[in-house]
């Protein structure tokens, strides 16, 4: 039922959806000082790909993707939100306590709690394009 | 650090596949180092430990859940250790022999390496809550090793059995231990044990030691849940002389033994242990001698010892608990080996079937040998350590005072029941003319031979030389159950006694059995239709009547209709709220309403979309009457400076939008199914729960019962969590394992759908039958 759109949604979705995808690194980034965060941006980012989804349909959406299936992301992302509970660990703190770095020279703070926001990050956008992405390639299998 | 030493073999488990590509067929000495490196170390252990003293070597796990990983080490612990470690270094050794080539042999070292740690874990963990993980670990890999054969479906289905049995136990255990963690006051055995709360005089005492025992025997497959461990035979040998005889099916005698000082001598105890111990003992004899298959009679010669070791904690007079540690150490001992020599004759003549087998003395002389130290320790025959086990037992068995005759004489029979079994194993392979096996038999490899020859050893050493047992940790292990220090003197001689004349006479009328076996045999098997009543039949129909009980409600309350399990939750939303909001306590509201234009707005246009999805006449117009109600929402959040929640929401509605218009044309024809009256059910529910959640928002306005943690999440998010976005903060660090669960189920949602939607049965048979009728209307 997806058709491939008309020459507006085309162009549009050429160029809203890289726009896109940098606000959702934007929104994720400033999350801890600003609206935002992982889960927000996230959706943002999984908007994106839909927009694109439904301008080129799914093969197209994959080789957008290249390598990355919506499921590794999934599994990235909880990865990513397991990994940041072990830092604390090491410094003799409580599982997940937060660990604050600074890198030198430049005004940024790598955190476990930005880890943790990349995990939800991923595990929310893989999550929604795969379930979206089924969907439609059901769809497409069955007339 | 010895925790971690301990707690490593997980860690070596899971490297077993790169040590097998490194070391091939040698992998498994490689994997024996582990479980010999820490017999050395627990073997360092015993000088500190026979002088009284115990070790408490203490890790915490999760302090703030009263969890610890502390192990607590006296002589009980470190004899269980031992017994671990000893025999789990020959059983690796005799496997990669029995297995040798075997497909799955990579699999069978990670799982039995996983079981071991976790059952040295069980006898050190001084945590309740430490010991309950253990404990249900085991069962976990004893699972996966009765269904090692997993091609097999009677293998698959033993150890379905036994993993239902024991899990059953777990959660008798479970509420054991967390009643006796609550009426001993401590988390900590060994504070409890010292502890000076007298849990015999509780209120709680009974129901807290039923669960206990429940627990402990379905484990150690005490009568009448004792039909699990021989069908548990389906695990390929090595496996049953390390789990199903020497250490797991002991775990539950280890509990009773540990909770012996605290919980043991009432009435209660001393009657249930007695009388279950000595039925089990006689069930498992007398089973045994019915059978030919040689594992199978084994198993019930191990499941009359554990009964044995049951009655003797009943009888709990010092002589029957020094009696204890002793049989202990000497069944595992000669059991171990027996099991080992089970294995290595079906692996050599290729049948398990004890009258297939004959006259095998001159082509495997050294199996021979081995196996009859072996079975005349499990006669109980001077001058091996069994036998003293065995003189021991009597004697405890005459001190009896609850049901003396009925212990004394269920002791007698088996004693004798198992001499024969005892004969038959040594004997009939061996001995008498040769027979034709599958297989042509020849002696096992020394790998094979190590073990059991080591083991059967070890009986004959120690019986020559009690004493060494006795000095040895036996001492100490006694004290420990007991609970107060006690001396073991073991000899070999006590004179001429009742015990020595009970021996003497068990040993002819066995003899006797022996030579009548096949007559006997033929006459039980006349009991047969009344054995097939036995407590396994019971298993079956209760495992029946689940699977009946749970069809039926699932078909009931998992109908697959949407607006069922829409309805039923909102009913028992509106009758719970209800309860506690009109019922339970008085209904305060105060409020001053002071609206804007702009606000009032936003909610008519809400209240709007509601009602108009309620009678809209197509099915994208409701969907999009559901998103005005959506963006409404959202459109709130923002008016109340919540961004965060308003973006989140704007987002969700449109991603559901979308999602819902992929589904729309799936869906089938919109049509108005209830009828009027069940419009009007629906109306009323709908409306009573709008009411009810109303009362409750302006409730729960006006009530200050708690301190509001708002406050100090505000005042900490710049300083502590450097953020200044609460709601993120909130998100990631504040509240961060529930955002770690949330994802996990984001997670899970998502892999359901892709499950349900893409691992569907290709074809649609032509007639559903009628449970795919029910399930395919959601």
């Amino acid at each position: 039922m997806v058709k491939s759109g008309t020459l507006i949604l085309h162009t549009a979705a050429r160029i809203l959806m890289p726009l896109q995808l940098l606000f959702s690194v934007f929104l994720l980034l400033r999350g801890h000082d600003e609206p935002g965060g992982g889960f927000i941006a996230g959706l943002v980012a999984a908007g994106a790909f839909t927009l694109y989804l439904f301008a080129f349909g799914v093969s197209a959406t994959r080789e957008v993707l290249r390598m990355v299936d919506p499921r590794d992301l999934i599994g990235m992302g909880l990865l990513l939100g397991m990994i940041s509970v072990f830092p604390a660990w090491f410094v003799d703190q409580p599982f997940l306590t937060a660990q604050w770095w600074t890198i030198p020279g430049v005004d940024f703070y790598a955190s476990t709690p930005l880890i943790f926001d990349i995990g939800v990050y991923l595990a929310v956008l893989g999550s929604v394009l795969a379930m979206v992405m089924t969907l439609m390639e059901v769809d497409k299998d069955e007339p | 650090m010895m925790q971690l030493a301990v707690l490593s073999g997980f860690v070596l488990a899971a490297f077993a596949p790169l040590l097998h590509r490194w070391f091939g067929g040698r992998a498994s000495f490689v994997l024996a180092a582990f479980p010999a490196a820490l017999a050395l170390w627990f073997l360092a252990q015993v000088p500190t430990v026979m002088r009284g003293e115990v070790l408490f070597l203490e890790l915490d796990w999760v302090p703030s859940l009263g969890m610890s990983l502390s192990f607590v080490i006296d002589g009980l612990a470190l004899l269980f250790a031992l017994l671990i470690t000893v025999i789990g270094t020959f059983v690796l050794i005799y496997a990669g022999g029995y297995l040798k080539g075997h497909r799955d042999l990579v699999r069978f070292h990670i799982v039995i390496l996983a079981f071991m740690v976790s059952m040295l874990g069980l006898v050190l963990a001084d945590g309740l809550l430490t010991l309950f993980v253990f404990w249900e670990l085991t069962s976990i890999t004893s699972y996966l090793l009765i269904g090692f054969s997993h091609a097999d479906i009677e293998a698959r289905k033993s150890a379905r059995q036994g993993l239902f049995v024991t899990f059953a136990g777990g959660l008798a255990l479970m509420a054991g231990l967390v009643l006796l963690g609550n009426v001993g006051g401590s988390w900590s055995l060994a504070e409890i044990n010292a502890g000076g709360i007298d849990l015999r005089e509780h209120d709680l005492y009974l129901p807290m030691l039923l669960c206990l025992l429940l627990a402990a025997f379905t484990k150690s497959a005490q009568f009448p849940f004792h039909f699990w461990l021989p069908n548990a035979m389906a695990a390929p040998t090595p496996v049953s002389a390390y789990l199903h005889s020497a250490t797991m099916v002991k775990a539950g005698i280890y509990l009773l033994a540990r909770l012996q000082p605290s919980l043991g001598g009432t009435e209660a105890w001393v009657g249930i242990l007695s009388v279950v111990g000595a039925l089990t003992m006689f069930t498992g004899a007398f089973l045994a001698i019915r059978h030919t298959n040689i594992k199978k009679m084994l198993a019930y010669s191990t499941v009359m010892a554990l009964g044995t070791l049951t009655m003797l904690l009943g009888i709990g007079t010092e002589g029957a608990l020094i009696t204890f540690v002793t049989f202990l150490l000497a069944h595992s001992l000669y059991k171990g080996a027996l099991f080992m020599v089970a294995g290595i004759l079906d692996h050599e003549t290729g049948t398990k079937d004890i009258t297939a087998m004959g006259g095998l003395r001159p082509l495997m002389p050294v199996t021979a040998v081995v196996a009859i130290i072996a079975a005349l320790s499990l006669a109980g025959a001077p001058p091996l350590f069994g036998f003293i086990a065995k003189e021991m037992m009597f004697e405890a068995a005459l001190e009896a005072d609850a049901f003396g005759w009925l212990v004394l004489l269920l002791a007698f029979v088996s004693a004798f029941l198992t001499i024969a079994v005892a004969a038959i194993i040594a004997l009939r392979p061996f001995f008498g003319e040769r027979r034709a096996t599958p297989r042509v038999a020849h002696e096992a490899p020394l790998s094979m031979l190590l073990g059991p020859a080591c083991l059967a050893a070890l009986s004959l050493l120690l019986g020559v030389f009690p004493v060494l047992a006795g000095m040895g940790v036996l001492t100490a292990a006694a004290s420990a159950v007991m609970g107060e220090p006690v001396t073991v003197y073991l000899s070999l001689w006590h004179g001429i006694n009742l015990p020595l004349v009970m021996s003497i006479v068990t040993l002819a009328l066995g003899y006797l059995l022996f030579k009548r076996w096949d007559r006997v045999r033929a006459h039980l098997a006349r009991l047969d239709p009344v054995m097939a009543r036995g407590p396994e039949a019971g298993y079956e129909a209760f495992m029946h009547w689940i699977t009946v009980v749970s069809e039926w409600q699932t078909r009931i309350l998992q109908n697959g209709y949407m607006r069922n399990y829409i309805l039923v939750m909102v009913l028992v939303l509106i009758a719970l709220l209800g309860n506690s909001l009109l019922l339970r306590h008085p209904l305060e509201i105060a409020f001053e309403l002071d609206v804007r234009f702009h606000e009032v707005v936003v909610v008519a246009m809400m209240v709007l979309g509601a009602l108009f999805a309620a009678v809209a006449r197509s099915r994208l117009s409701a969907v999009v009457s559901v998103g005005i109600m959506g963006f409404s929402i959202a459109l709130t959040f923002i008016l109340f400076s919540a961004p965060d929640l308003g973006i989140t929401q704007l987002l969700v509605e449109t991603l559901t939008v979308i999602l819902l218009v992929l589904v729309l044309f799936r869906l089938p024809r919109f049509a108005s199914l209830s009828t009027p009256l069940e419009r009007v059910r629906d109306v009323l529910v709908a409306g009573s729960v709008g009411v009810l959640i109303t009362l409750l928002i302006l409730t729960a306005w006006g009530i200050d019962q708690f301190v509001p943690i708002s406050e100090y999440m505000i005042e900490n998010s710049v300083p502590l969590a450097h953020g200044r976005n609460i709601v993120n903060v909130i998100l990631v660090d504040y509240r961060s394992l529930d955002t770690l669960g949330e994802i996990f189920v984001l997670a899970l949602a998502a892999i359901g759908v892709i499950a349900m939607l893409k691992l569907r049965a290709p074809v649609k048979p032509a007639k559903p039958t009628a449970q795919e009728k029910e399930s395919s209307h959601g």
